[in-house]
């Protein structure tokens, strides 16, 4: 198994707990280069950004843009495609809140049964305005996406629009993307993909996917929580009204007329996350990092060593796609609640998530309560895996 | 406070070991009488819970004191349910007041099931026997 240790040491959350981490689905540790960026901004350079003739006023805008341009080269588009956002949340809110001039009454949007809440609940509360109708691309019963159904489904119902996630947060599949969007703008759909739980895993090159929107969080990606990013195509960020107005986007104001800035700079009002953007920025410094180059492969060792212990126990029961997975794997064990293993585990100091992930309809069509959920990232190791595996023996023990 | 909850507690502080204290609120969970299933219905459930909980809490006019009636599809929070239901069941609504479901949970060791999480619904339980408590004096 290849040795992590460096990348490990470099996360003083690991120094300040005995407990094993496990729930980076939800959201990674953070890095001390993170963590110091964070610091010193607000140590040495705090200024607002876009204003002021100061020095540190235009040092602090220099450190923000370029945090701007970090992220369009690590994803392979321009400076310019990117809107910081306060999350991968709100980007969605931000495309389905001010898309309604392209959507008519009896069109349809498709998305998958795999969505979070957070790719689900907007649509529904667009449909619901404009009078258009959801469909779901269905899975089979382990949870994986039926790419022919869904395949046939664009092809039949001729979306407006299709919003799909890269990776499923719950069970960790990686969605057919590139064949769903292919066959979306085939039909001239509008695609989004959610790409919350990818963008750490997987690093896709954003602008080969030729989506029109893709949406990040950079507490996932070990960066700050509370900001984030819709990258959109120039023309696709021009389908969109305008969202929130003030500060920031303004152009010219008057008492009877305001004009605003165009592109990205329109969906960017008032003082911007600009330590969070900072701190992300130092976070994508570290995804770029040579130790992080091999990171890829040991998470998919990783992945397979938790995989093959916990099918040697019996009465495991695992959801999704195992082969074609971002590292993480949902779980029950028996008939047992999932709350009552994930509490005993979290007695043994194992930090594991349990419930229904925010993805109610898929648990619903899985047919279970919940499930308990074990997400990997860089710096999870053999020992962490072996704790779990020991705590969760323990755990079954008790409830035999 | 009940002997019956004084004797329970007794037994539980002597647990030390997690383990021995998850087995025993799992035992106890065995002794908390199922609540029927028509009685398991969607405005009975307490809210925000990852498991489901359906929760009465009544008042009985003969007796003069509380009765709470619970039931969950967990088995850990069916114990922590029989640990509240022998705490406040059978006492007058006074004395109700006069108990700290918080504390009692913190002496048993048992803390964290009474936090601000969306978890397990205890702490609404909680919440809820103390709201009937207040408004049943009023």
């Amino acid at each position: 198994m290849l040795d992590n240790q460096k990348i490990r040491s470099q996360f003083p959350f690991f120094k300040h707990t005995e407990s094993v981490y496990l729930d980076n689905g939800a959201t990674t540790q953070k890095p001390q280069n993170v963590i110091d960026a964070i610091t010193e901004f607000y140590t040495c350079h705090n200024a607002n950004v876009h204003r002021g003739v100061s020095e540190f006023a235009s040092n602090t805008t220099a450190l923000y843009e370029q945090a701007r341009t970090k992220l369009a080269q690590f994803c392979q588009v321009d400076a310019e495609q990117i809107v910081w956002t306060k999350g991968a949340t709100e980007a969605i809110n931000l495309v389905a809140s001010s898309i309604d001039a392209h959507i008519e009454k009896d069109d349809v949007i498709i998305i998958s049964s795999l969505e979070h809440h957070a790719n689900i609940v907007p649509w529904q509360t667009l449909c619901k305005r404009t009078g258009a109708t959801l469909h779901i691309l269905p899975i089979d019963a382990n949870g994986v996406l039926n790419l022919d159904v869904s395949l046939a489904m664009i092809n039949t119902l001729k979306p407006k629009l299709m919003a799909i996630s890269h990776a499923s947060n719950t069970l960790g599949n990686i969605l057919p993307i590139q064949s769903l969007l292919d066959a979306a703008h085939a039909i001239n759909a509008i695609t989004l993909v959610d790409g919350a739980q990818a963008m750490q895993h997987l690093r896709p090159n954003i602008r080969a996917l030729n989506c029109d929107f893709y949406v990040l969080s950079a507490h996932k990606m070990f960066g700050p929580t509370g900001v984030g990013a819709l990258i959109a195509k120039p023309h696709s960020l021009s389908l969109l009204s305008t969202y929130q107005t003030g500060g920031e986007m303004i152009e010219r104001v008057s008492f009877n007329e305001s004009s605003f800035r165009q592109g990205n700079a329109r969906f960017e009002a008032g003082t911007p996350n600009i330590a969070g953007v900072i701190g992300f920025s130092a976070a994508l410094d570290f995804m770029g990092s040579s130790e992080m180059a091999t990171q890829l492969a040991v998470e998919k060792a990783l992945y397979q060593y938790t995989l093959n212990a916990l099918k040697q126990i019996d009465g495991i029961k695992i959801y999704g796609d195992l082969n074609n997975n971002i590292g993480t794997i949902s779980f029950n064990y028996k008939d047992e609640h999932n709350l009552d293993v994930a509490t005993l585990l979290d007695q043994a100091g194992i930090i594991v998530r349990s419930g229904n992930h925010c993805t109610q309809p898929l648990i619903n069509l899985l047919g279970v309560a919940g499930t308990i959920r074990v997400s990997l990232s860089c710096y999870n190791n053999v020992d962490d895996i072996d704790r779990f595996i020991v705590a969760l023996k323990q755990a079954i023990e008790l409830l035999d | 406070m009940t002997e019956q909850y004084q004797r329970l507690k007794q037994q539980f502080i002597a647990k030390k070991a997690w383990q021995d204290k998850y087995r025993e609120i799992m035992l106890l969970g065995k002794q908390l009488p199922k609540l029927p299933a028509e009685l398991k219905v969607d405005h009975a459930k307490v809210n925000g819970c990852e498991s489901n909980v359906w929760l009465y809490v009544d008042f009985d006019e003969s007796e003069k004191h509380i009765v709470v009636t619970a039931d969950s599809d967990t088995r850990i929070v069916k114990g922590l349910i029989y640990i509240i239901s022998t705490l406040v069941n059978g006492l007058t609504v006074d004395e109700i007041k006069r108990i700290n479901i918080q504390t009692e949970f913190n002496e048993l060791g048992l803390l964290q099931h009474l936090s601000p999480s969306r978890g397990n619904g205890i702490l609404a339980i909680a919440d809820a026997i103390t709201q009937f408590a207040i408004q049943t004096d009023d």
